[in-house]
């Protein structure tokens, strides 16, 4: 037996949780399925394995993604893991009522077709119990609004992958302010070429830069909107 | 017809053109069309941008087909015309290319999927090899003198592309986005090119950098693609944006003067390169400044990268030193997979 040789159910739990992060670093697919029934074994709550393994672990990749030790080949494989131990949690999660933080519609504006940062999020927003509709790549205006009136949800996260279409990002919020339904939703957009200053330009709430901050700012939004009226008493 | 080779063997540094996209919008194309649509639409206004470049004194202009494969073009609903679109392209292109009474080279330009490969994504290697093969031939049948592949990132998609060239014996030139942190948006270092060139059956004429982030970036990957300085070495491209991209507002602007421009030529000239264009913001002015400068450069020293630094501006997206030298995370375990 090599040192290398490990029995995930053999683990003790917080060694199975630092394994997971582990493996899903090295995109380890089928470990990771193992490794979340083996938690769900333990009776462990379907929430806890998804934020304390799954999203732990991610942010990992995130930050090295953004640190540029990671490339997206890398990061696609540690995505594609995640997301086959997410499709044993969600039923799971759906039935014990883990808390639901909100609902949000995504896609990639049109004229773009990359989708890789716009999927991470999307994940990452799954992961942190956001409701997530995605549009897929290459939306027109009318895409965005229709998927809106149908779903009506509480953040619309846009991506652009190229300076020569970020511009069409500013078309749609123009349209939505046009439609007055603006300031109905939180708008998040984020893209490789875009910053802070771009976003403000255009009236977007927030650029998030990665996939981990946009999962932060989400949370934070969404909470503020909650709190609107009434002033807090320790505000 | 004029021939690159040829010409490299007559010249020791080219001038290639400048943007097509940003200058197209800058002539009022809008946000989310696609640049082919205009081939049909406005045939002029494409010839005027070839002119433009041409008249700027560019030994090598790129043909407004960086979108037109099929996978592109399905889009806006275009796929099926692949084939008229590249070679109408590739006729604009030739007709400016031979008004003038000077060698000047057509290169077809292509540029990636926007696939991913698989197993990641979708696409195979061989089906991609389709996709641009209907690509080059219409690039071939308007005229094109060399395919010019562009904005690669992923080495398979480079290996699709360039089989595709050999398929229809066309010479070829690739040159890749060097974007993240030094490399290649798939991870690609600017020196790996160099090994994958040769695993070609027919080597490219050249390869090298184009578009990315910064014109101090792009710098950066030639001198990490002439950095060998035994072995093989081939003819390197230098196509880098016009400065450093600067969001102003709700627009992208490049901090590229012409002067700044000519800067950057006279320093891809002293680190190796001998294609020198522009990519994005680049426009004719600039163009006129970077001919000069080729025709007047007087060699220098290879330039550092703080010198590329001091005189071009920051990089914009810096390598992690420690990321390219050591292990990817300390003390981790590994376990049979």
């Amino acid at each position: 037996m090599s040192d290398d040789d490990i029995v995930l159910a053999e683990l003790p739990d917080d060694e199975l949780v630092q394994q997971m992060h582990d493996d899903l670093y090295d995109g380890l697919k089928e470990e990771i399925e193992e490794s979340v029934r083996i938690l769900l074994d333990r009776k462990w709550v379907p929430y806890d394995v998804l934020t304390k393994a799954l999203v732990e672990g991610m942010r990992i990749v995130g930050d090295d993604f953004r640190d540029g030790i990671l490339f997206v080949p890398e990061v696609l494989l540690s995505a594609n893991a995640m997301k086959a131990g997410m499709s044993i949690l969600r039923p799971l999660l759906a039935e014990t009522g883990a808390p639901k933080v909100g609902k949000m519609v995504i896609g990639t504006v049109k004229g773009d077709i990359h989708d890789i940062g716009k999927n991470l999020v999307s994940m990452m927003m799954e992961g942190a119990g956001f409701e997530v509709i995605d549009l897929g790549i290459n939306n027109p205006v009318e895409a965005y609004l229709e998927a809106i009136e149908e779903h009506e949800p509480d953040i619309l996260g846009m991506s652009a992958l190229l300076t020569t279409t970020m511009p069409y990002m500013k078309v749609v919020i123009d349209a939505m302010k046009e439609k007055g339904i603006r300031d109905d939703l939180i708008v998040l957009v984020g893209g490789a070429p875009l910053n802070e200053e771009f976003g403000k330009a255009i009236g977007a709430d927030a650029y998030c830069r990665d996939a981990a901050v946009a999962v932060e700012t989400a949370k934070q939004l969404v909470d503020r909107r909650h709190n609107r009226g009434p002033v807090m008493a320790d505000a | 017809m004029p021939d690159l080779a040829d010409l490299l063997n007559a010249k020791p540094v080219l001038l290639a053109d400048g943007a097509t996209g940003t200058n197209l919008f800058d002539m009022g194309l809008t946000s989310g069309d696609a640049p082919e649509m205009w081939l049909e639409l406005y045939p002029e206004r494409i010839r005027a941008l070839h002119r433009s470049f041409v008249e700027s004194g560019s030994d090598i202009i790129l043909s407004n087909t960086f979108g037109c494969n099929a996978r592109r073009l399905m889009l806006h609903d275009m796929q099926d015309q692949v084939f008229k679109l590249n070679k109408l392209a590739a006729e604009l292109a030739r007709m400016e290319a031979d008004a003038v009474d000077r060698p000047v080279v057509v290169a077809g330009s292509v540029g990636p999927t926007g696939d991913l490969f698989a197993p990641l994504g979708s696409i195979t290697e061989e089906d991609a090899r389709g996709v641009f093969g209907d690509q080059i031939e219409g690039l071939k049948a308007g005229g094109a003198d060399v395919v010019w592949i562009e904005t690669m990132s992923a080495s398979e998609e480079i290996r699709a592309a360039a089989n595709a060239a050999m398929d229809h014996d066309m010479p070829y030139v690739f040159t890749a986005s060097f974007d993240t942190a030094g490399r290649t948006m798939m991870g690609i270092k600017p020196e790996e090119l160099l090994g994958l060139a040769q695993t070609f059956e027919q080597p490219p004429l050249a390869i090298g950098a184009n578009c990315g982030v910064g014109a101090s970036d792009l710098l950066m990957s030639v001198l990490g693609m002439t950095a060998l300085a035994n072995g093989f070495a081939p003819i390197v491209v230098a196509k880098a944006n016009c400065g450093i991209p600067q969001i102003k507002g709700e627009k992208v602007e490049y901090t590229g003067t012409p002067e700044l421009m000519a800067r950057y030529t006279h320093m891809a000239i002293d680190a190796g390169a001998r294609i020198i264009g522009g990519c994005c913001g680049t426009a004719p002015a600039h163009l006129v400044e970077m001919r000069k400068a080729i025709d007047a450069h007087a060699t220098g020293s290879r330039p550092t990268l703080e010198e590329v630094t001091r005189d071009i501006g920051p990089l914009v997206s810096p390598p992690n030193a420690a990321a390219d030298n050591g292990p990817k995370r300390e003390g981790r375990r590994r376990r049979r997979g």
